[in-house]
């Protein structure tokens, strides 16, 4: 059969995600070390895992509310207030998604007209421009680097800005870079939102991971900025569940009456025993200081700083990362391109790196090295990379 | 007690012979500024000694273990401190605690056969005057031991390369 007559050529010509192509290569690799995952190390802490348990034993196998359960609706509510200072209510704000990259699509799915523009800030995560185009809409890279520290500047902004952009998609702490704003390049990106009438989509699913002296802040805390925000977050990096697939989306009733409806025709809700867990790693945060989460961010902190330290050794220029899991150091002055750099690095030492383009043509010239990786493994690693590329 | 050396004792307690760059690289601090905490520490009595955690299973060394609870009249003035003291000079004795409940003392006991260890229970702990009665439970297997799981240990379970 010709297919091709039958599919979109839109969502055809996407092209496969850069990270699925050196997967299938490590794959044939048997004994190599990985730095290429993009998720915890640790497992879900223990009293989530049971609540889990307990609720599958308890029953608990029916569908939940399209908007998530209530009790969690109310958890995820009052952390946002406590930790982030912002005010979404509980009954028609808050809505528990398939993790944050549902949050990504129904942003998009609600937003988008075929034609609006979208700004993509990148290097970033690998989701956010064909779920653009997934939704009949134009992304618009815009290429963050280095010496601005990885954020993503008014100016540029600015310059990026045409009469059809509607929103912009706002990805920190980054993924891939490990860049965090700072408070002053927040309120001045702001100013040109406002001033633009934008709405920002706020993806900030690494946001306890963040290792600065200064206090987190979201943008939608800032004035003017709730009623344009489409906020999301999730538990996978927090809570270490990306397996559960749980998270949620935030953002004024109005907005959220259009996602809703796309959420409840495709997904209906989350599933139950992941609302469930989620619920517990909230309410049991609340008790003890989120003491799991502060455990796991002091050691991919210690992590963060040791491999940061071993690319500064090697002679590399690198970023120092403040957020995520994830150092993004430049590998320019080996004369390789990203995917060279990375493929010779796995055949001749063993060690899986993702080329930096795999988030976008301006990620050439680095490469994506997680630390959420044993201390041991990572000492290898890095050892490995050091001899490679002092041999090259 | 600062933070600092919080963070500090719990990278020791996870493997206490990390070199002292890499512990300052991963504090933030000078590879000076660890060695004098650690010294200082030293010093005041917070770190006693650095021991790894053995899996004696593992090995051909003959070797019984019992936790032995223990029923004592405290002593006038010195409380249970006395005859603690008493105790754990013992060579088998490994462990002491004084516990809350139903027992005073609880003691980990080591040695080689199950007839060493029954011969201590009976001629040098349960004589001692102030003990009032004994109950020794042997162990049988150890799963756990200061944080470390013996056997099983968890596999990475993740994708080589995701997102």
């Amino acid at each position: 059969m010709e297919y091709s007559r039958y599919w979109n050529p839109a969502v055809a010509a996407v092209p496969k995600s850069g990270i699925r192509k050196f997967f299938d290569i490590v794959q044939t690799m048997p004994g190599a070390i990985s730095l290429g995952v993009g998720e915890p190390d640790f497992v879900t802490p223990y009293h989530i895992r049971n609540a889990a348990i307990d609720s599958i034993l308890d029953g608990e196998t029916q569908y939940t509310s399209n908007w998530g359960r209530i009790s969690l609706r109310r958890e995820i509510a009052l952390y946002l207030k406590n930790r982030y200072h912002l005010d979404y209510s509980p009954e028609n704000e808050v809505l528990v998604t398939i993790g944050a990259s549902e949050g990504i699509d129904l942003a998009m799915r609600a937003l988008l007209c075929p034609g609006d523009e979208v700004l993509v800030p990148e290097p970033s995560y690998v989701s956010y421009r064909p779920t653009v185009v997934f939704a009949g809409g134009k992304a618009v890279p815009i290429c963050t680097d280095a010496s601005r520290n990885f954020m993503l500047t008014a100016e540029q902004m600015e310059n990026a800005i045409t009469p059809k952009t509607k929103a912009l998609i706002l990805p920190y702490p980054n993924n891939p870079t490990g860049g965090v704003l700072d408070r002053a390049t927040i309120a001045q990106l702001r100013d040109v939102i406002v001033r633009h009438d934008l709405i920002v989509i706020s993806d900030e699913i690494y946001s306890e991971l963040s290792y600065g002296t200064e206090e987190y802040v979201s943008i939608a805390s800032l004035p003017g900025m709730r009623e344009r925000t489409i906020y999301l977050n999730g538990f996978s990096k927090a809570f270490a569940m990306t397996g559960w697939r749980i998270g949620y989306t935030c953002a004024p009733a109005e907005l959220m009456d259009v996602m809703v409806k796309i959420h409840q025709f495709t997904i209906m809700c989350a599933s139950t025993q992941s609302q469930v867990a989620a619920e517990e790693a909230l309410r049991q945060g609340r008790e003890d200081d989120y003491a799991d989460v502060q455990t796991m961010r002091q050691s991919y902190d210690h992590r963060r700083r040791l491999m940061y330290d071993a690319f500064l050794k090697m002679g590399l220029t690198c970023f120092e990362p403040l957020g995520a899991f994830y150092v993004f150091p430049s590998i320019a002055a080996t004369g390789l391109s990203s995917e060279e750099f990375c493929e010779r690095l796995l055949r001749d030492k063993l060690v899986a790196c993702v080329p930096g383009t795999a988030f976008g043509e301006c990620g050439e010239g680095h490469i994506r090295c997680c630390y959420a990786t044993a201390l041991e493994q990572l000492d290898i690693a890095l050892t490995r990379i050091a001899e490679f590329v002092q041999n090259l | 007690m600062q933070n600092l050396q919080i963070e500090l004792l719990q990278l020791l307690q996870q493997d206490c012979r990390l070199p002292l760059e890499k512990l300052a690289v991963m504090l933030g601090q000078t590879p000076e500024a660890v060695g004098a905490m650690i010294d200082d520490m030293e010093k005041r009595g917070i770190i006693l000694r650095y021991s790894p955690v053995i899996n004696w299973d593992k090995t051909d060394k003959e070797r019984v273990e019992a936790m032995i609870e223990v029923r004592v009249t405290p002593q006038r003035d010195e409380g249970f401190d006395a005859l603690a003291k008493r105790i754990y000079r013992f060579d088998e004795v490994k462990t002491v605690y004084l516990m809350s409940g139903a027992y005073d003392l609880l003691l980990l006991v080591e040695a080689h056969t199950l007839k060493e260890l029954g011969y201590f229970v009976s001629t040098k702990l349960s004589v001692l005057d102030n003990v009032t009665g004994t109950a020794t439970h042997f162990v049988l297997k150890r799963y756990k031991s200061d944080g470390v799981i013996f056997e099983g240990d968890p596999q990475d379970k993740r994708l080589a390369v995701n997102p």
